[in-house]
């Protein structure tokens, strides 16, 4: 060994070797299917299952050691009640109802949105208009304006109409809005590139290219305005001739049956879960999912 | 000289920043003549980009003037057809095949019977006929960048304009995408001006390359490059052209190869 007076750290040189591949069949194979156990397992589907057949478990149990009907029924009771009013078509009707004005009033909160979006699109008047309507009425809740809305449209299906496009509104223009905003510049020119120009342009280019924002919008607004009809049908509910599922609930509060506010409740639940968990999961497995936007 | 099919007098460009008004472009001349592989070539910030986004209409001059087969460019037209750097500039809502077809539908240049045929025949040349109902977000990026080329070229415009098109990708695919691009060149012979900042690339691609200043751009040489490409790397010719454009770029100026003095 020689000695290395530099600060270099000293090399050994090392022979260069070719050698053939090392036989990896030992290894077993390189890729194999899961057991069906092993699937069942992983399937999100199935744990949430579970998760959800734990809690209803949970609820009957406290629910019978407690042992008062008029406080916390039973999961069962709930369910008999539950499957009389289905069967009787109270539930169904109250349902129909809600349903009905949530569809007109989310409609045309949709097309609003749809309006007030274009104008901001098309200027930066109309961009900076809609940025300051949304943070003032963004935060306002909705349920706020229903005296306001009762001395204009007096009691009635047009009041809640009210109410629910102001609840989808703001948050569907805002998320619409910010969607345009980010569409990649690189995408709007090779839309221009093609000639793409006007109506044409935003809804080729621009609408495709923000939909995981709309969407977006779409899904917090449809929240919103369930949750501020069902509260609406609550305050005036009591003068309401036709009521909607917020009045069934209501109803039964009157009459303390406490099993038919939980069964409202339960309905109010299942109707947010297939909206979300069907309809717009299903709309986005075939958009923003399949184009690998989100 | 004969009528070029693209023409560019006396351009310079301005932007405005936030807090500038931005010179990225001063006096350029040149013009592209049909089947040229036309390289502009120059530092980062050199404004080349910029020059191709006038080209593409995307901004207009403030003085001179670029025009096509004698027409002024006054906006964004499919007859100039744009492959960018960035995988943004594909749909992700459509799958390869609509992506190629969807400039042909937009611009109804194509029959739609004649116009499907077409995108299929460019998905398979680009060799993507196994992508073909792929959408973009599942392709590598040489993938992404051939499917744009597909979808310029299936439209047969005047000229592709290319922006650093192969930038973005590694050394290997790179290497490959530019053989493709001369290979598709020499099949179809069309005509394409292609934006870079590397010498080396600018020497393969090119038939001519325009060197650009540093900011703002003024031109400093156009030189002849189209007898070489990747086999030329190792040759003299090659080294010799390299350095002679790196002298343009960094060094002393080259009196016999400046064409014109920057007035600045």
């Amino acid at each position: 060994m020689n000695a290395h007076p530099s600060k270099e750290p000293a090399r050994v040189s090392r022979p260069e070797f070719e050698v053939p591949l090392a036989d990896a069949t030992a290894a077993g194979d390189v890729e194999r299917p899961l057991t069906v156990a092993e699937r069942i397992i992983n399937n999100e589907a199935v744990q949430r299952l579970t998760i959800l057949v734990a809690l209803i478990v949970l609820w009957e149990l406290y629910a019978r050691w407690l042992n008062n009907g008029l406080l916390f029924p039973t999961f069962s009771e709930t369910m008999r009640t539950f499957a009389k009013d289905i069967a009787n078509g109270v539930l169904i009707d109250r349902t129909v109802t809600s349903l009905r004005t949530l569809t007109i009033g989310y409609a045309l909160g949709v097309a609003l949105a749809a309006v007030f979006t274009t104008f901001a699109v098309a200027s930066g008047v109309g961009s900076r208009v809609l940025s300051t309507l949304t943070a003032m009425f963004n935060p306002l809740p909705a349920i706020a304006l229903l005296p306001l809305a009762l001395i204009w449209f007096g009691l009635g299906t047009p009041s809640l109409v009210f109410v629910i496009i102001h609840s989808v509104l703001w948050a569907v223009a805002l998320n619409t809005l910010i969607g345009f905003r980010g569409v990649p510049e690189t995408l709007r020119m090779s839309g221009r590139n093609v000639g793409l120009k006007g109506a044409r342009y935003v809804g080729l280019i621009l609408i495709p290219a923000a939909f995981p924002s709309i969407l977006a919008g779409l899904k917090i607004g449809w929240a919103f305005a369930w949750r501020t009809l069902v509260a609406a049908e609550l305050v005036f509910g009591v003068s309401a001739r036709s009521g909607g599922i917020g009045w069934y609930i209501f109803e039964a509060r009157n009459d303390l049956d406490t099993a038919t506010v939980f069964s409202g409740l339960l309905t109010v639940i299942l109707i947010g879960l297939i909206v979300e968990s069907v309809i717009f999961r299903a709309i986005e497995v075939r958009t923003v999912n399949l184009w690998g936007m989100q | 000289m004969t009528s070029a099919l693209l023409e560019v007098n006396g351009v310079t460009l301005q932007y405005k920043t936030p807090r500038h008004l931005v010179t990225a472009i001063y006096r350029v001349d040149f013009s592209v003549h049909q089947g040229d592989r036309y390289v502009i070539l120059g530092p980062s910030g050199c404004g080349k980009s910029t020059l191709l986004k006038a080209i593409g209409g995307f901004m207009r001059p403030a003085e001179g003037s670029i025009r096509i087969h004698g027409r002024e460019v006054t906006s964004p037209g499919p007859d100039r057809m744009m492959v960018f750097q960035e995988f943004e500039q594909l749909m992700p809502w459509k799958s390869v095949y609509q992506n190629v077809l969807f400039p042909m539908k937009v611009t109804r240049k194509f029959a739609s019977r004649e116009a499907a045929v077409r995108a299929d025949a460019i998905v398979d040349k680009v060799g993507l006929t196994k992508f073909r109902d792929v959408y973009p977000h599942m392709l590598s990026g040489g993938m992404k960048m051939r499917v744009a080329i597909a979808r310029a070229m299936a439209l047969e415009p005047d000229i592709f304009l290319m922006d650093e098109p192969f930038a973005a990708l590694d050394a290997l695919t790179r290497h490959a995408m530019q053989e493709e691009l001369l290979s598709l060149w020499n099949q179809l012979g069309f005509t394409v001006l292609f934006v870079t900042h590397s010498i080396e690339e600018a020497i393969i691609i090119g038939s001519r390359i325009l060197v650009l200043s540093a900011h703002p751009g003024r031109v400093r040489a156009e030189l002849d490059a189209d007898s070489l490409d990747h086999k030329s790397i190792g040759a003299p010719e090659f080294g010799i052209l390299s350095s002679r454009i790196h002298t343009l770029l960094f060094g002393e100026p080259h009196a016999l190869y400046t064409r014109e003095e920057a007035r600045a």
